[in-house]
């Protein structure tokens, strides 16, 4: 019924964090700069927190955007306030607010764990040794 | 049905995407978005299946249909955003080099 709200609004406080953690990592890199001009900085082999962060969001906020439409198929949401359909009638909107408890959770929790899989996944590929040109052709 | 044609939405384009030469045709976009809307039919499909059991799997044909249409117009409508989000950060700058041509004429 409004499932995808619970992955919005994850989503958001997704993207506001990984916009703040960015805005950390730049400031924390300018001071770096400042500090070790001289000495070589060493490269990290992770990818920074924000790139991960906002993977998560994109992957919220496609979702979303693709069950949103699914709901609008369906009828249950509506270009005119309340917008969801759900919001008319008490017995609906408790309905509603049981499924995005249990369907919802659920879906914003797979999403979360798949990427956390994956962004553990992606640091171990990081941190493999460089391949030789040859090697790599072959 | 809109999930299985949703996943083989998102493989295709990863296979696409680990293919790439470059990342001009941003392929990053689609992969991202029909993983994320794979994932979340799934916890409903979970659901689903609590619900219905074995039945889940044996969908009317009228249903199935529907939600064929439905999941093959998820998939245009997932082409059409990755599209416009394409042209319009125009990463090889055909768009901007095809207007200025415009406008010269």
């Amino acid at each position: 019924m409004a499932c995808f709200l619970v992955s919005t609004a994850e989503a958001i406080v997704v993207t506001v964090a990984a916009k703040i953690v960015k805005n950390k990592e730049m400031s924390e890199e300018s001071l770096k700069l400042e500090k070790n001009a001289e000495t070589e900085i060493k490269q990290e082999k992770k990818l920074p927190w924000s790139k991960k962060l906002m993977i998560l969001a994109y992957l919220l906020w496609g979702g979303a955007f693709l069950l949103c439409y699914e709901h609008i198929w369906h009828g249950e949401v509506v270009p005119w306030f309340p917008f969801l359909t759900a919001m008319n009638d008490p017995g609906d909107t408790a309905e509603m607010l049981h499924e995005m408890g249990t369907i919802g959770v659920t879906m914003a929790v797979i999403v979360t764990v798949v990427w956390a899989v994956m962004m553990i996944v992606a640091d171990k590929i990081m941190s493999r040794p460089e391949k030789e040109p040859e090697k790599a052709a072959a | 049905m809109t999930l299985l044609i949703c996943v083989f939405a998102a493989i295709i384009a990863t296979v696409k995407w680990y293919k790439r030469k470059d990342d001009t045709l941003m392929l990053g976009i689609p992969c991202i978005l029909f993983w994320g809307a794979s994932l979340m039919w799934l916890g409903d499909a979970i659901f689903g299946y609590a619900e219905d059991g074995a039945a889940f799997f044996e969908p009317e044909a009228a249903e199935m249909l529907n939600d064929a249409y439905l999941g093959l117009s998820v998939v245009a409508l997932g082409l059409i955003l990755w599209l416009a989000i394409l042209l319009i950060k125009d990463p090889k700058g055909i768009v901007k080099a095809s207007l200025k041509k415009k406008a010269e004429q």
